[in-house]
């Protein structure tokens, strides 16, 4: 059974949120993939002001496609998590509480979501079209000029997601490996 | 002799990309369906069951399956006794693509220089394949590809000495290792033989074949099922969160090679294994 969280309240509880659990997130979740991770990262490095505030945001591993006209977004799943480890502990230490994306992370992930109590969810990856629909609303709050790769905010109301690393260093990939 | 305009071309591609992104293919589905009914595990039901959802919304509301629509994989089977009229054939090609992904609210995926890194936000250029075949008609195939599975891709060089069994550890090795991010249940495409550039075409056009089907080969046949079989045995299953389906099929494609050689090519494909073909 999915247990329902506004994702202010997500943030908060995110300690209590154990590796295995399945969510249903309602609230703002912020995308970002490889060339805006890039510019996040120069920006900390840089010392310059971000376009957007970290502290206990969300953030989803995703490039939209294109909305038709009407459409609150254009399909939106997941892309592979991996990719983004090089810049996640920077991210989580800004004050990221947790990360969605699809698939296993190198270790140095389980290591940093302990260390910054943050999570790391999976979403079905693609499934996009059907995901499209649990988002409400939908603009461009940064880097538009990287097109697909542009920061998004997302207003999501029961985004369903699987908790795959917790704060605690529980890893449900580990524990299903094993499993078997 | 024949002759095709070369606007016919493009307007062909254009549509098959679109159809291609949001139509999941009939094999596809009854394979996943096959799936379901194997699966006991609430989660890997669960996650089936979205994938079954998603090609039904995709469907009804002509938006694209994945929001990564892909490199565009074009392999065109020209008959020939065609005569192209217009643009070259390759322009026709790309101006397809560009037209059936900008019109067709599909992601622009590619970036013109490697290293540079900026989106050329049509979707061009196209992969091109293209072989000379007998006839006067003009196969063509669009495959969209996605990175996440590209990169899960993989080529090796074996001595022949090492034969089959290195090739079912290859197999192995690599589902083990990518399998995870290339949003399983896959479709695993294995060339063998030809040369070290001629291996990986091979690989992507073993993913063509209907998914369930079996190869005319026998020993291929057996193959491909033992390759299946300990695929799933591994137990990674939907989305590597456990389950009985790790793969939907493995397929095989083979060619002649070199007396030194054993090429080997893995082209790993998702669940979401899009393709649509239209002769002209």
């Amino acid at each position: 059974m999915a247990l329902s969280f506004a994702i202010s309240e997500f943030v908060q509880q995110i300690t209590s949120i154990r590796a295995g659990d399945d969510l249903l997130l309602s609230g703002t979740l912020f995308t970002a993939r490889d060339a805006a991770h890039k510019r996040l990262a120069q920006l900390i490095a840089d010392k310059q002001l971000l376009p957007l505030e970290l502290a206990n945001t969300v953030i989803y591993y995703c490039g939209p496609a294109p909305a038709r006209p009407g459409d609150a977004v254009g399909p939106c799943g997941p892309t592979t998590s991996t990719r983004m480890d090089p810049y996640t502990p920077l991210l989580l230490s800004q004050g990221v509480r947790a990360t969605i994306g699809k698939g296993k992370r190198s270790a140095s992930i389980t290591d940093a979501c302990r260390t910054y109590q943050a999570v790391y969810c999976v979403a079905t990856g693609g499934v996009a079209a059907l995901l499209s629909r649990k988002v409400k609303r939908s603009e461009i709050v940064a880097f538009a000029d990287l097109g697909p790769e542009a920061i998004w905010r997302l207003e999501v109301v029961d985004f369903p997601v699987t908790v795959a690393l917790d704060s605690q260093g529980n890893d449900l990939f580990r524990a299903s490996e094993a499993g078997h | 002799m024949r002759t095709i305009p070369a606007a016919e071309i493009t307007e062909t591609v254009a549509r098959l990309c679109q159809q291609a992104n949001y139509l999941l293919p009939q094999d596809v589905r009854a394979a996943l369906t096959k799936a379901l009914h194997k699966e006991e595990s609430p989660r890997a039901r669960e996650i089936l069951t979205q994938i079954s959802d998603n090609a039904h919304v995709a469907q009804e509301r002509s938006i694209a399956l994945c929001q990564d629509t892909g490199i565009a994989e074009i392999f065109l089977n020209l008959g020939q006794d065609v005569h192209i009229e217009g643009d070259l054939l390759q322009d026709a090609v790309n101006k397809g693509v560009a037209l059936g992904y900008t019109m067709g609210y599909l992601r622009t995926s590619i970036v013109a220089d490697p290293l540079d890194r900026v989106n050329t936000n049509d979707n061009t250029p196209a992969q091109l394949t293209i072989a000379i075949v007998p006839g006067d008609r003009l196969e063509i195939v669009v495959l969209p590809k996605g990175g996440g599975t590209e990169n899960a891709s993989a080529l090796r060089m074996f001595p022949p000495s090492a034969g089959w069994p290195a090739i079912v550890e290859f197999v192995l090795e690599t589902v083990r290792e990518k399998g995870i991010n290339s949003c399983p249940p896959l479709v695993v495409g294995v060339g063998i033989g030809g040369s070290f550039s001629a291996v990986g075409k091979l690989a992507k056009t073993a993913l063509f074949r209907p998914v369930g089907s079996a190869p005319a080969d026998g020993a291929y046949a057996a193959r491909e099922r033992e390759l299946l079989d300990a695929v799933n045995a591994l137990g990674i299953g939907p989305m590597g969160l456990g389950g009985r389906t790790t793969a939907l099929a493995v397929h095989i494609a083979h060619a002649p090679c070199h007396i030194a050689c054993l090429p080997v090519a893995i082209a790993m494909h998702c669940h979401s294994l899009r393709r649509m073909t239209e002769t002209i």
